[in-house]
């Protein structure tokens, strides 16, 4: 119970209080737009030489060159295209894994849960990188290997999260009516539980979102992410970073880029769970 | 201080919240009270009748949304509503205090009680800590609590839920406030604890000479705690006046609907073949036996009433008799048959003829689903149904538990809480079974609306012949709708036999102790017990007394 001294009316909430949400969907949208169409709406190619290294920003290259003189524009729309692309496949599939390896574990228990926690706490001992660098030097390092890699690292905190938000579910009376009708339990996975356990679920999402994107940076740093000359807006960080030394702050455009998505997503999952949360 | 002014006034009071729809709820309206000093007040009413908003109102407080539209109130003749933040902040703890309905969660678990108890008073430097302690130890003796010296040295979790409530108490009245508001302090509470609080709490309110404002929803409880009572609904005053005459010459037909509730009797009917019979059945968790040894017959279209503090066992026995807990030893035999002990291994005819209604229907209805689909779901299990012959039964169950059919669109969030308990109640009977478990179907209601289940439960048995296992705290409910009792106790049945026999006298000492605990609606009835209690010099049950 929240509690505050009595007054008069507060004062009405103001008028710009959706605000923030409204322009964090439009830059989302524009970042969609981005995966979609960078090949028509980028105005240089991705790998293209097309002025001198870290000019500043001017009517033809709006956010200035990079190290070895591509259009920063350009390599951000495309960068978009792999740095989210890439986040929402490695989200969605350690979602798909991770959320129902946790709704099974809560709904099986007993033995079917202790050994898929046992197996997680395992992996969870490693440190993910090193884990990913193992995975990623024995399988070679193609896109594909790097999805599913970071999916399965993800996958570990999301069935963790996913199992903690279910025990409490699954030991609500409603779950003991279902089980006395004999529903299945693939049926009091999706039916009774995990409705109860899709707030939270959903604001991890946008967390679990931008861990992928720095994590896939991190690898890209080490040489084992996103191969050049492809661009992925962690990668851009790593290369431009020398401009710095020159007075330049091109490493400042893809960086904040990074910081204006993870706000944006975390933004809309807020305003999500407060709206299903408050709602009813 | 000018002794004319009353302690508190509450003048013209109106309290609205803004919903998060953006609607505007009124919580409050036009409520108006005085209360003089070492008076206690009590106010009563249903869940959602404005009881707490309006006793936190004299703490200066809101829950959060909520805002003063109109009105004053005013303690000690200053004006809390505008007196703002610093005010308020010398008045609580000083001179109001608070005493909230679970003690357990009030406690900080990391600190010891008496450290709790004279964080106010040493704080505010209203005491040195030595006198703090001193008077902590003083309430702890006038609360009765064991060994007052010592016992501010424990822990939270190593006091029993009735001592916690009464180092609430002695919490609140530590820094000597003029006011305590006391919301539902015992409603967590067994009857037999229940008692020692409520006497403990009056004793010390009597001779501390402080004022309250006594929030229940348990008129007769309120009855011998208060000077005056005032009667609130949906936000405004029913009626008020001293206990006498509220309860002798009540002046609306709400108040006395509520004097009345708790009236229904069960009419003796003939006896039946048994449906269920437990023969020396034992259960528990890992190594630990909740029930042992325990033998007990449920007859056919007939009610047997299961009746305990919390802690006998009896919920224990309720899932033993659904298989959701295996018995470890023992036999059950339904309808002639052995039944399997585990859930897992009944034949679906065997788990359609046993359902369970839960005690609290927010914990047994899914917050996601419609009540089209939780009625629904039985439907199609058990009887096969789809489409639209499940859609007109869910109608059918829904006007035989006294709902309205547009309810099928709603999800349990947007549904009272009977209303709540009578989807769970239709739940039950969607799968046309020959025995219900109904574990604590009425303790969660208001009592208005725990009577309308208790009818509904009556009706519903004559119509479909079905028995209910029937577990309760409740001697109103099990009067009621029971033809047979058991009294439970520590895991095993110390009394039983038919309602008529064992709720008359001779008693069987627990049961005698359990009978006599409730609170009865009429004046001077804890005076009478205290009386009794001082005459005896040895109580019937030395473990259940503080030692």
């Amino acid at each position: 119970m929240s509690l505050s001294d009595a007054t008069a009316r507060p004062a009405a909430p103001s008028r710009l209080a959706g605000l923030p949400v409204a322009l964090a969907a439009l830059f989302c949208l524009a970042c969609l737009v981005c995966v979609i169409g960078a090949d028509w709406i980028a105005p240089y190619g991705e790998a293209d030489l097309v002025a001198m290294p870290w000019q500043a920003p001017d009517l033809a290259h709006p956010l200035g060159t990079d190290q070895l003189g591509r259009d920063m524009l350009s390599r951000i729309i495309f960068g978009a295209r792999t740095s989210i692309g890439l986040s929402l496949a490695i989200v969605t599939l350690a979602f798909a894994v991770g959320g129902a390896l946790g709704l099974a574990a809560v709904t099986l228990g007993g033995w079917a849960d202790a050994v898929i926690s046992r197996i997680v706490d395992l992996f969870m001992a490693l440190p993910p990188l090193v884990l990913a660098l193992l995975a990623l030097s024995v399988s070679g390092t193609s896109l594909v290997t790097l999805t599913l890699t970071a999916a399965f690292i993800a996958s570990l905190r999301v069935f963790r999260l996913t199992r903690s938000l279910g025990i409490d579910i699954a030991a609500r009376d409603f779950v003991d009516v279902a089980r006395l009708r004999r529903d299945s339990t693939a049926r009091i996975m999706w039916r009774e539980i995990l409705p109860n356990a899709a707030i939270p679920l959903i604001s991890e999402f946008g967390l679990r979102f931008v861990f992928a994107f720095l994590f896939v940076a991190s690898l890209s740093f080490l040489g084992l992410g996103v191969q050049p000359p492809m661009a992925d807006w962690g990668g851009m960080v790593r290369e431009n970073v020398g401009a710095l030394n020159y007075g330049r702050l091109t490493p400042l455009v893809p960086a904040g880029f990074i910081a204006l998505l993870a706000i944006s997503v975390n933004l809309i999952g807020d305003w999500l769970v407060a709206r299903r949360g408050g709602g009813r | 201080m000018n002794t004319m002014t009353p302690l508190l006034e509450i003048r013209g009071l109106h309290i609205d919240a803004t919903l998060p729809n953006g609607s505007t709820a009124h919580l409050l309206q036009d409520i108006s009270l005085t209360l003089a000093r070492g008076q206690v007040l009590g106010l009563i009413g249903e869940s959602g009748a404005g009881k707490s908003t309006l006793g936190l109102t004299a703490l200066g407080a809101v829950r959060g949304g909520a805002y003063v539209r109109a009105g004053e109130v005013r303690l000690g003749g200053i004006d809390l509503l505008t007196g703002g933040p610093a005010l308020l902040r010398d008045i609580r703890g000083r001179r109001v205090a608070y005493v909230a309905q679970s003690a357990a969660s009030a406690f900080n678990p990391a600190f010891r009680l008496i450290d709790q108890v004279i964080e106010t008073s040493v704080q505010r430097r209203l005491m040195s800590k030595a006198d703090a302690r001193r008077r902590a130890i003083e309430l702890f003796a006038k609360l009765e609590l064991p060994s007052p010296e010592t016992f501010g040295e424990k822990f939270p979790h190593q006091a029993s839920g009735g001592q916690l409530q009464r180092a609430m108490t002695a919490m609140a009245m530590c820094a000597r406030p003029d006011l305590i508001v006391f919301d539902e302090p015992t409603t967590a509470l067994d009857v037999t604890t229940q008692i020692e609080v409520i006497l403990a709490m009056r004793q010390a309110i009597r001779e501390e000479g402080m004022a309250g404002l006594y929030i229940s929803h348990d008129l007769a409880l309120v009855a011998q705690m208060a000077d005056a009572i005032m009667v609130l609904r949906h936000g405004r005053m029913v009626e008020t006046g001293s206990v006498k005459q509220v309860i002798e010459a009540p002046a609306t037909e709400y108040t006395r609907q509520l004097i009345a509730a708790r009236g229904l009797r069960h009419a003796v009917q003939p006896e039946r073949p048994p449906l269920l019979e437990m023969r020396g059945v034992t259960a528990g968790y890992g190594n630990v036996n909740i029930v042992e040894n325990l033998s007990l017959v449920v007859p056919e279209g007939r009610t047997l009433a299961v009746v305990g503090e919390s802690g006998s066992g009896k919920s224990t026995l309720g899932k033993v008799i659904c298989g959701l807990l295996p018995a470890k030893a023992g036999r059950l035999v339904f309808a002639g048959r052995p039944l399997e002990p585990d859930m897992h291994r009944r034949p679906l005819d065997d788990l359609r003829d046993i359902q369970i209604v839960h005690q609290n229907p927010d914990m047994a209805l899914n917050p996601r689903q419609r009540v089209r689909e939780i009625i629904g779901a039985p439907l199609g299990r058990f009887q096969g149904l789809s489409g639209a012959a499940r859609e007109a039964a869910v109608a059918a169950l829904l006007e035989q538990v006294e709902l309205k059919p547009e309810l099928a669109d709603r999800r349990p969030g947007a549904l009272s809480g009977g209303q709540k308990q009578r989807v769970c109640i239709a739940r039950a009977l969607a799968a046309r079974p020959r025995l219900i478990v109904c574990d604590e179907v009425t303790s969660a209601l208001d009592p208005l609306v725990a009577d309308g289940v208790l009818k509904l439960l009556a009706r519903l048995q004559a119509e479909e012949g079905v028995s209910y296992f029937f577990i309760t705290h409740d001697f109103g409910a099990v009067e009621a709708l029971a033809d047979h009792v058991a009294v439970m106790r520590n895991g095993a049945i110390v009394a039983t036999g038919p309602t008529a026999q064992v709720l008359q006298p001779p008693y069987h000492p627990y049961t005698e102790a359990l009978i006599r605990a409730v609170p009865e609606l009429r004046l001077g009835w804890l005076d009478a017990v205290i009386a009794a209690r001082k005459t005896r010099s040895q109580d019937a049950f030395p473990d259940r007394r503080p030692s």
